[in-house]
């Protein structure tokens, strides 16, 4: 290893600079041939203008600083031209159509033909060629449309691999995959490894990226603080989220004494179809409680039923002959449509801010009081003094980082985009709040300001469902845990006595079943 | 600070709230432009009393229609029926008044009903089956298009009652009787005409003392005040054009409020907020509680009354329903909201930037036609009109 191996990638003192801001300063990343390299940092720490420098998106020109791949300086201008040197970026948004086959996706726009017609015999061919190596298992005529979000990161990269790529970017590729796919996404970039491919990683998820990296470039405010070697042994989570958020964090949750109280939500014997195959069973004889002052967590593989409960609950937005009961302190209630949802105190965060949870083209007030318009107006009439204070008040209590409340949502960072979301709910006044993956996406630092979040309403007595993917944070936060597989509970446990290992070998007896 | 300094910066304040609002600034100095342009190749005429009557007139019904549309489009929908609604609403109350010689009063109620309804129907398919409107509006413009044919057996019907006529032909009646200029001038219009200008100004004032009050008046002071003496000289240097031929139009007045409650629910009801974040986000809209399926509903219901209206000014106008009436309306009410600004993925749009762009497609037609420009070029010209339009838009857009 140590020998004076020549760096794959060597991107020196980049430098980006847009209109008033300094994204980038001095960045220093290099990448060894046959590596995993993570490259981690706070949102908006500059790891996607990193990436973007490095992709052509910014092209040659437009940034200071220094570029050498295998060994020659490149000025890349396009996509194109850094793809067609085998630098390839799979980006948290899968570029994939949805309705087109895979061959067809991993062929677009290279599709192999002569005099502009298709031989889609050698397509699909080599389509079976690269599923093999990615390992999965599906038929080349397969629509995207039809496979889940971890097989389509698979087309993803098999749809790389038919690039000839020599340094694979992975922006947050495990961000919508549950456990198992993720481990087996990690372990495929430890098989290209073997072959000699380099990979950079990006996420923020650090457990992956002790599992995987050799080393890591931790960035913070678009600088290079640190390059860690995790075969130095020394390197340990705590160590990397020092470095990114620039302090040591004793506790990545926030304490807090339960006081809980009388039941408020009771759900009982609750049934869901799928919206579409009739037939299909989503949501199996589901019974939970959750008592005022309470969080209850939602555990579960992707696909276990936990976001199509939630949501069924809240006013049947999924689903349909929907059966059970919901009482709330006790009285029976309506919830078939959202507005009787939440009249009768429920609100759900969902975990898709950006297609389910806000109007990004409109600016932090507006979304703030869209699900309680009443709350600033009378008879129909917005009073706008009243609702700038509601909106500044949220903006103080929840510490939402923004120029003011006139910000559009768009550009706001994930963090700051679900504190609206809450803010939002908040001011809708619910007793129960359903929070579907709270922090996914989101930086250590805005985590532990979500967690203190949770805690404030918790503490004044609301019931608190929160749905996550991620065990540690469940642990965490939660008073009482339910484990959710194939659209029935499984398990329940106080989060006392539940353990990672607990509720993954609570999954898997239900597997064998 | 001294005083050179603070000049500069309001200098640069100025021009940075003029590059925040260019989309604004440019429409209106668009229109401002054109008018000069044909006031000085029809040597005049435009803004005759009279030709300016006429171009109020003229343009009254895709004004009217523009405000309906506006909320259509800026729901992230579309309404193509509104010309064919428009002249079969005009056939119906034809038939109503002429051959079964009932009352006009009747007859508008009842037909501005009709609208609402013909607009439910079409909006029950877009709102609860989830037809795209495209669609939906689509075969509404071919059935009522046909159902006009029918209802008028393919012949022209009219004239119309006296009492009918006034709606489109009619004048705010004068009190004074007043002489200036050689020729009689109609003292009330001037008022009225002060009068609006008195209460625009105190509105802005108010919003601007409210703006201020929570640190948030953006816009520098002298282009406030410079904004507010245009506004009052447009109106004034109108009302005093209007006053010297017959007045106000009746439809002047109808027109004006109706631009004055559009302007109003889009900008300060819980209605027009969610028409804005439904064409924004509708799933997030739906997940916070908004019917969205009844708003659609609604706004379908309301383009079909001032489709109804529009149809019964355009008649009342012409003092003849015929077969034709209401061909190719939507494309130039479709075209204004969408020169003044209006987005087609939604969520975007001002009633002001559509009036606007109706008056700019207005004064086009109307000064094209005076200096003899024949209907071929004329569609030619308005066409490359809203092209450019559109694509000054997206331009400024992107680049951000």
């Amino acid at each position: 290893m140590q020998t004076a191996a020549q760096p794959i990638l060597e991107m020196r003192g980049i430098t980006k600079t847009f209109p008033g801001v300094k994204a980038l300063t001095n960045v220093n990343l290099t990448v060894m041939p046959a590596e995993i390299h993570a490259v981690v940092g706070e949102n908006g720490a500059g790891k996607s203008t990193l990436m973007k420098v490095l992709s052509g998106v910014y092209p040659s020109g437009s940034y200071d600083g220094a570029i050498h791949f295998e060994g020659r300086e490149r000025h890349f201008h396009s996509i194109a031209n850094s793809e067609d040197t085998g630098i390839i970026i799979i980006h948290q948004e899968l570029a994939l159509v949805p309705l087109l086959s895979i061959a067809e996706n991993i062929f677009l726009g290279h599709e192999p033909a002569t005099h502009g017609v298709i031989n889609w015999f050698e397509a699909f061919a080599r389509t079976k060629e690269l599923l093999n190596k990615v390992g999965l298992a599906e038929h080349p005529n397969t629509l995207i449309t039809n496979i889940g979000t971890g097989k389509q990161q698979l087309v993803e990269i098999a749809k790389a691999l038919n690039k000839k790529v020599k340094l694979l970017i992975l922006d947050e590729p495990t961000s919508s995959l549950n456990e198992t796919d993720s481990n087996a996404l990690l372990e495929l970039l430890k098989g290209f490894r073997a072959q000699g491919i380099s990979s950079i990683l990006i996420t923020h998820k650090l457990n992956e990226v002790m599992k995987v990296a050799d080393r890591i470039t931790v960035l913070r405010d678009g600088m290079t603080v640190d390059t860690l070697d995790t075969s130095s042994g020394k390197v340990d989570e705590d160590r990397i989220i020092k470095a990114m958020v620039g302090r040591e964090l004793t506790d990545r949750f926030p304490p807090r004494t339960p006081r809980i109280g009388e039941p408020i939500l009771e759900v009982s014997n609750w049934n869901v179809f799928h919206p579409l195959h009739a037939e299909r069973q989503v949501i199996r004889d589901v019974s939970l409680s959750v008592r005022a002052g309470e969080v209850v967590g939602i555990a579960g593989l992707m696909g276990a039923g936990r976001t199509e409960l939630a949501m069924s609950v809240f006013g049947r937005a999924y689903g349909q002959k929907i059966s059970g009961e919901v009482k709330i302190r006790g009285k029976t209630v309506d919830v078939s449509t959202i507005p009787k949802a939440m009249a009768a105190g429920l609100a759900y965060a969902t975990e898709d801010r950006k297609t389910y949870g806000l109007v990004l083209i409109d600016h932090i007030k507006h979304n703030v009081t869209l699900a309680n318009l009443e709350g600033v107006s009378s008879r129909s009439v917005i009073d706008e003094p009243s609702e700038l204070s509601v909106a500044n008040k949220y903006r103080k209590d929840l510490a939402i980082r923004c120029s003011s409340v006139f910000q559009t949502t768009v550009n706001l960072s994930g963090g700051n985009q679900q504190k609206v979301v809450l803010s939002k709910w908040l001011f809708s006044g619910p007793d129960v709040l359903i929070l579907d993956e709270p922090t996914r996406g989101i930086d250590v630092g805005a985590k532990y300001e979500i967690y203190g979040i949770v805690n404030q309403l918790a503490d004044a007595g609301k019931a608190v469902i929160v749905i996550s993917s991620e065990m540690p944070e469940l642990l965490g936060i939660s008073d009482r845990i339910y484990v959710m597989n194939e659209g029935r509970f499984v398990a329940e446990m106080p989060a006392k006595e539940a353990s990672q290992e607990k509720i993954m070998r609570a999954i898997m007896k239900s597997w064998d079943k | 600070m001294s005083d050179v300094s603070t000049k500069a910066a309001e200098g640069t304040d100025i021009l940075r709230f003029i590059k925040a609002n260019i989309r604004d600034t440019a429409l209106l100095l668009s229109l401002l432009a054109i008018m000069v342009f044909f006031q000085i190749t029809t040597g005049g005429v435009l803004f005759k009393p009279v030709n300016m009557t006429n171009l109020i007139l003229q343009n009254s019904y895709i004004v009217i229609m523009a405000l309906g549309m506006l909320l259509i489009i800026i729901a992230g929908h579309i309404d193509l029926s509104v010309g064919s609604v428009s002249g079969f609403v005009g056939s119906v109350a034809a038939i109503m008044m002429v051959p079964w010689k009932m009352d006009p009063f009747v007859t508008i109620a009842a037909c501005l009903a009709l609208g609402a309804a013909i607009g439910g129907i079409q909006g029950y398919f877009v709102a609860y089956h989830k037809i795209p409107a495209f669609i939906v509006t689509l075969a509404g413009m071919l059935i009522f298009k046909g159902l006009s044919l029918t209802v008028l057996g393919g012949a022209s019907v009219g004239p119309f009652p006296k009492e009918f006529q006034l709606l489109s032909s009619g004048f705010v009646p004068d009190i004074f009787s007043v002489s200036l200029f050689g020729g009689p001038f109609n003292l009330l219009a001037l008022m009225i005409g002060g009068l609006v200008t008195a209460i625009i100004i105190y509105f802005n004032v108010k919003e601007r003392r409210e703006q201020q009050a929570h640190g948030l008046a953006e816009e520098p002071h002298s282009i406030f005040l410079g904004r507010n003496v245009l506004i009052a000289a447009a109106f004034m240097g109108f009302s005093f054009l209007m006053a010297q031929y017959k007045g106000l139009p009746n439809v002047l007045i109808v027109m004006f409020t109706l631009i004055a409650l559009f302007v109003f629910i889009t900008t300060r009801t819980t209605f027009g907020r969610r028409v804005y974040a439904m064409g924004g986000n509708e799933k997030a809209s739906k997940l916070s509680g908004i019917n969205t399926e009844r708003m659609t509903f609604l706004i379908f219901v309301i383009m079909g009354t001032l489709a109804a209206l529009a149809g019964l000014i355009f008649a009342a106008r012409l003092n003849v329903a015929t077969p034709k009436a209401g061909l190719g309306f939507e494309l130039e009410v479709i075209a204004a909201c969408f020169i003044g600004g209006a987005a087609v993925t939604g969520g975007v749009g001002k009633i002001i930037g559509a009036v606007i762009g109706a008056f700019i497609i207005g004064v086009m037609n109307n000064g094209m036609s005076i200096m003899g420009v024949g209907i071929d070029w004329q569609q030619v010209i308005k066409g490359a009109v809203l092209m450019f339009a559109v694509f000054l838009d997206v331009y400024y857009k992107n680049k951000g």
